[in-house]
């Protein structure tokens, strides 16, 4: 059977399982790749369906063009988005000048806290897979954080045969991975298959540079790459020793580990 | 050498095992490198960190992700790593080896197609090293191969890699695993990882890169009959869509399925998809599916669809070897939660036949209590029947989890079927069942048309307790609210359909309570709700309750018990009454427990549209 139609299905799989044991479950959209091969494979779990609602940590520093694209797929399929924001942060002039880790705590990870306190959320399905970096290699599928949010990767939960934790005292919540598999090649590979429409700031518009990944604007830098199609980034990932992440400034020294243990996606 | 680019054909997990400090990251980390598989950058990264920390650089921080891990140089939790290699994509597993994160090893090995198990050449075959090689082959990993590293250590001498070999050959015989190959290495040198070592000339096998290649892809399932568990019911749309994934076998449109414990049957109309285009027609093990049926049926999640001449097992008990992972030890008569494929089912330890310590596998009898990271024969017993298959023949039908307090605790590979004592009757029922001949009009046109579904209130107690009296007042009300209910006395058919028998055959308690079962059966086909009493049987309540459960399977029973004062209630008891003098109260009480297990909808005339919650 093919690869990308097995990692489909454990995909599938998992988000059932997630639909069916959490009453208040949403889904993270940051429209970069990865989570919106995702959101797709959702509708491929239930059918043409989204029965839950997709998050966006909104930071104010993305790129223009994601927003515009975000606002096109809820309309075309009739999405149920919920927009996150920490104003009081942003009020208060956060931005990445003061420290990368700082703004992120501050506008992802404290603005996803936020918004699942307000709405009470007890699965969050998120888009992170194992070979993006380090701690997401040792990620579980359904794994779960504490009153605040934080991650005890010290102790983490028994995982087996697609037996999946689904069980937690109030006031924590399970995040899950149905993307831990997948690697960024694959990713690609189920784009084009499927035919997912995504944002062109992947491929070359002429000057020689894409995106490899998308994050905020300030924080996300282009690689040198001339490719303009689908099939053009394919063959290039088959090729490329450099890393997916190399572009985003978080990743520097031990910020991911800092970051995720407390809560970061 | 550099990683190959070819599009991979195919894709094979592994897991990386072993006792601690025996060198897996550093294999792992060497297998990387030499194979130049490692993102730019990533060396140069952790060489920095190192230096930055004043300590020396090692292949295994690269994949030692926590800080805590590298300062402590051991590996905390399972990693998932990547890599191409002769048109394969290896996801590699590294498991830790620590004795405490065992938990995490299990995880890890418990996604593996085949193991790569390393000893440390100098300090030979130790605990972790036996234990993890039984484990994996409890996991049902069989595809071995064994790597004995840090040859450096002892001058890449070959009778100490021999003496290790026959040593752990021996103890794998034990298991019935054959290993792959035996690879003499020094991970840190880099010999027989992915370069043949001149050091050692008098080894003539594979080197580790192709030990992986002679790893073999398991593809058999489709071949084996088919098992479908339902994983949810899906009513977005106009359709109704059972969804699941196929685990062994195949089904295509048109097939005749039977779902197990609840013995109902129905051919495939369609199999869903979203953007497949042509509508698929099959589907086979692997694949996460929708399909439609040609009749409405009450099918919940957990059940197993199968084919009729190849149904799963159906019981309440089996015997198993289970290994155990919990803070607290697993004890016999403690209730768990016991999952299988996609049942959950209350459960609890019948009997521990006996522990099997997993260091030397020697064998404990006697034992009441199983402890952390312990291994153990027993018989479980779930509170309600389910399906299930023996490991030998099916792999994920045939094992299951068992959960304490919020987190998987232990896990099984299920050995022999337990016969339980409701086995005759649920035969009957499903021999029954299988050849019902049924009409047009289907139970959920009946519960749509009648507003709630069937189901039986079976009220047990001793004489002079007020039974006949509450199930007459519960009958009125059901009545006087619109719902279709009956009362259903085992004394009308003592006069009627049994009045052909003798005195011995009516002093048969056991077929006195299959008839009066049967007769239910008959009327829950009506959509009627039961309402019954059960003093003629002169069995006991609760074996009363069990009979007619089995028989009226799976509409619910609702059993109800009276006392004159307070007691203990028979098993299996819902509500229990104990010298009422308010019988409205208790009739309300009734009607608020068919509420809640979705007998009745919330609103009179409302159509229920939820399924049996048994």
């Amino acid at each position: 059977m093919n690869r990308l139609r097995q990692l489909e299905d454990q995909s599938v799989y998992i988000l059932r399982e997630a639909y069916k044991h959490f009453d208040n479950l949403a889904m993270l959209w940051s429209m970069g790749k990865d989570s919106t091969v995702l959101l797709w494979l959702a509708r491929k779990a239930f059918l043409g369906h989204v029965p839950f609602p997709l998050l966006h940590v909104d930071t104010s520093y993305k790129i223009p063009a994601m927003i515009e694209y975000r606002d096109r797929l809820a309309r075309e399929w009739r999405l149920n988005l919920v927009i996150g924001q920490n104003k009081e942060a942003l009020t208060a002039g956060m931005n990445h000048t003061l420290g990368r880790v700082t703004c992120c705590t501050a506008l992802k990870t404290d603005a996803l806290k936020q918004l699942v306190e307000e709405k009470g959320y007890t699965g969050i399905i998120l888009g992170v897979r194992a070979d993006e970096e380090g701690t997401r290699a040792k990620e579980r599928y359904f794994s779960p954080r504490d009153k605040n949010s934080e991650w005890d990767f010290r102790d983490q939960p028994p995982e087996l045969w697609d037996q999946f934790k689904t069980a937690f005292p109030e006031g924590t919540h399970i995040r899950i991975h149905p993307l831990l598999d997948w690697t960024e090649l694959n990713i690609w590979e189920y784009i084009k298959l499927e035919n997912i429409p995504f944002i062109d700031l992947y491929l070359d518009r002429g000057d020689g540079t894409r995106y490899r990944s998308l994050g905020c604007a300030p924080c996300t830098f282009p690689i040198k790459s001339t490719a303009k199609t689908v099939d053009e980034i394919i063959e290039e990932l088959r090729h490329t020793t450099i890393a997916e992440r190399s572009g985003r400034a978080q990743d520097e020294g031990r910020g991911m580990e800092l970051l995720r243990k407390d809560g970061y996606m | 050498m550099t990683a190959t680019t070819a599009k991979p054909t195919e894709h094979l997990n592994i897991v990386l095992v072993g006792h601690v400090d025996h060198g897996k990251s550093t294999l792992l980390g060497r297998l990387y490198a030499d194979t130049g598989s490692l993102p730019d950058g990533r060396l140069e990264k952790v060489q920095a960190i190192c230096r930055q920390q004043g300590k020396e650089f090692e292949y295994a921080f690269l994949f030692d992700a926590f800080l805590e891990e590298q300062e402590q140089g051991i590996t905390i939790d399972t990693a998932r790593t990547f890599f191409t290699w002769n048109t394969r994509q290896y996801i590699i597993i590294d498991a830790p080896g620590h004795k405490e994160f065992l938990k995490n090893m299990i995880s890890g090995a418990a996604r593996a197609e085949a193991a790569l198990l390393l000893i440390d050449a100098a300090e030979g075959v130790r605990e972790q090293s036996i234990k993890h090689g039984y484990l994996l082959s409890l996991l049902g990993v069989k595809q071995v191969g064994v790597v004995v590293n840090k040859m450096d250590l002892v001058g890449y001498r070959q009778e100490v890699f021999e003496g290790i070999e026959t040593e752990y050959r021996d103890f794998l015989a034990q298991l019935n695993v054959v290993p792959e190959r035996v690879v003499p290495v020094s991970a840190k040198y880099g010999d027989n990882i992915v370069t043949r070592s001149e050091r050692m000339s008098w080894y003539r096998g594979p080197t580790v890169l192709e030990t992986l290649g002679l790893f073999r892809k398991e593809t058999a399932r489709a071949e084996q009959p088919l098992r479908f568990p339902v994983q949810d019911v899906y009513k977005f749309d106009a359709r109704r869509i059972l969804a699941g994934r196929v685990t062994a076998g195949r089904l295509k449109v048109g097939d005749r399925l039977v779902f197990s414990p609840s013995n109902k049957t129905a051919n495939i109309k369609s199999v869903e998809a979203f953007n497949i285009e042509p509508q698929p027609i099959e589907a086979q093990a692997g694949q996460s599916i929708g399909i439609t049926l040609d009749e409405q049926i009450f099918i919940e999640r957990g059940e197993i669809a199968s084919r009729q001449d190849e149904i799963p097992l159906v019981s309440t008990a089996f015997r198993a070897n289970l290994f155990w992972l919990g803070r607290r030890p697993l004890e016999r008569g403690k209730k768990y939660v016991l999952r299988l494929a996609t049942r959950e089912v209350d459960c609890e330890v019948a009997a521990i036949h006996r522990i099997i310590d997993a260091a030397d596998l020697n064998q404990r009898q006697g034992a009441s209590a199983v402890g952390r990271n312990e291994v153990a024969d027993l018989t479980l017993r779930a509170k309600s029947p389910l399906s299930f298959d023996l490991y030998g023949s099916f792999e994920t039908t045939g094992r299951f989890v068992l959960v304490d307090d919020f987190d998987i605790a232990g896990g099984g590979i299920i050995t022999e079927l337990v016969h339980d004592e409701q086995e005759f009757l649920r035969d009957e029922a499903r021999r029954r069942d299988f050849a019902w001949v049924k009409g047009e009009v289907g139970l959920e046109e009946r519960a749509q048309h009648f507003g709630h579904r069937a189901a039986v209130v079976l009220v047990t107690g001793a004489a002079h307790t007020g039974k006949s009296f509450l199930a007459r007042k519960l009958e009125a009300f059901l009545v006087a609210e619109g719902r279709h209910a009956y009362l259903l006395d085992a004394e009308n058919l003592r006069r009627g359909l049994d009045a052909d028998l003798s005195q011995s055959q009516k002093a048969d308690s056991a077929e006195m309570v299959r008839r009066y079962g049967e007769v239910a059966r008959l009327l829950i086909d009506t959509g009627l709700i039961v309402v019954s009493t059960t003093n003629p049987f002169g069995l006991a309540h609760h074996q009363v309750i069990q009979a007619i459960r089995t028989l009226v399977h799976p509409a619910p029973v609702i059993a109800v018990h009276m006392s004159k004062t307070e007691e203990e209630p028979p098993p299996g008891t819902d509500l229990h009454f104990a010298g009422p003098k308010d019988f409205d109260a208790a009739a309300r009480r009734i009607l608020e427990e068919l509420k809640r297990k979705g007998v009745l909808a919330h609103a009179i005339g409302a159509k229920p549209t939820f399924q049996y919650s048994i």
